[in-house]
């Protein structure tokens, strides 16, 4: 029990850290920020249930008026904004990533990089766009344009979350709760 | 650690939160039920007095917090224009930046400790699935590792320029992450020595 609740609260802590990090410029605009590599994480490292409740954890301080989105964002203001479901697509990628780490017997490495595209792109993206085409009031089509500028930055950061939890498991090979 | 809350005090600053969240979820709620331009301009224009009143630094501290959405205003007008629909976009934009103004405005008046007494009372419906000191313990260990890890990330990102003379980049998430679960297993064990988490 505490265990799961510290995992729970330092994951949390590791998103907000990780939104710290200073974002990098692909083509001098679109920014990468280390953020949602955080949420894949919470899903590679703990597992469904764990990550996703970390994620929801992080999503709730946002709430309640703490700026750790990064580029300091935060406040009740992001859940009304244009990336809203970005947002409601955290927990739900973490979860998927997770499920999909604690389910397949793939490599480590193959396991976080097959959860990080279905989770951390596919399911996100999926939330991300229809939250745009909806407080945009844009088709899902125009929204998708919009949104497919994250992608190769996302790209990156799926290896990067499939390479972090394969260093982790070789490291304290216990500690990876979504193989424990 | 610095919260949103803005320190300039503000008449709204006096309110309860919970009146005060309570009215943004009316106010958020109209907002998307209505489609009449006039309409979103008199409550964004409603939304601008409130800033107002808490005098010109809280009016531009509340402007500051709407930078990130520049560039989706930028899409949208550019594209309303190239399709020429203006009242479509002056709705859109009209709509998103009084949502999110107001939405920012219960955050920048409200103390972080008034939102978690809220939270506590919405949450004790929840209470035989999570009980409230549990949420109240995992809330307060965030606060508190926030500083904790980024600090690590500064040590071990010093390190590895001692060693290499080159700035880490990407090779310094395994060791945060590590280092994230690592001090999980200690604070677990800390708090079962002390009792559990209740």
């Amino acid at each position: 029990m505490e265990r799961s609740l510290t995992h729970i609260a330092l994951f949390a802590a590791l998103i907000a850290v990780l939104g710290l990090v200073p974002p990098l410029y692909l083509a001098g605009a679109v920014p990468v920020t280390a953020q949602t590599l955080g949420v894949m994480l919470c899903g590679t490292v703990l597992g469904a249930r764990r990550g996703a409740l970390a994620v929801l954890l992080f999503l709730l301080l946002v709430a309640l008026g703490l700026p750790l989105l990064s580029g300091g964002r935060g406040g009740l203001g992001v859940f009304v904004g244009p990336s809203v479901g970005y947002l409601v697509g955290f927990p739900l990628a973490a979860f998927v990533a997770g499920w999909i780490m604690e389910r397949t017997t793939l490599p480590t490495f193959w396991a976080a990089t097959a959860g990080g595209v279905i989770g951390g792109i596919g399911v996100m993206y999926l939330c991300g766009i229809t939250g745009m085409a909806i407080v945009l009031n844009k088709t899902l089509a125009e929204a998708a344009f919009l949104g497919l500028a994250f992608l190769p930055g996302d790209l990156i950061k799926v290896v990067l979350a499939g390479l972090v939890t394969q260093g982790i498991a070789r490291a304290r090979p216990g500690a990876l709760l979504a193989r424990a | 650690m610095l919260t949103l809350t803005s320190p300039v005090e503000t008449p709204l600053h006096r309110l309860r939160a919970g009146v005060k969240l309570a009215a943004l979820a009316l106010f958020t709620f109209a907002l998307f039920w209505t489609r009449s331009p006039l309409w979103l301009g008199v409550a964004l224009g409603l939304v601008i007095a409130v800033y107002l009143t808490g005098g010109t630094i809280f009016a531009r501290h509340g402007a500051r917090m709407l930078r990130p959405l520049w560039p989706f205003i930028a899409v949208i007008a550019l594209w309303h224009l190239w399709q020429d629909d203006l009242s479509g976009g002056a709705v859109v934009l009209l709509r998103m930046v009084a949502a999110v103004a107001a939405a920012n405005l219960v955050t920048m008046t409200t103390r972080l400790s008034d939102m978690i007494t809220v939270l506590e009372r919405l949450a004790r419906p929840l209470s035989p699935l999570l009980p409230p000191r549990r949420l109240a313990l995992a809330i307060a260990l965030v606060i508190r590792f926030i500083p904790v890890l980024s600090e690590r990330a500064a040590q071990l990102s010093l390190a590895y320029r001692a060693r290499s003379g080159r700035a880490p980049g990407w090779r310094l998430f395994a060791p945060v992450a590590l280092a994230a679960l690592d001090d999980a297993e200690c604070v677990a064990q800390a708090l079962r020595a002390r009792g559990g988490a209740g």
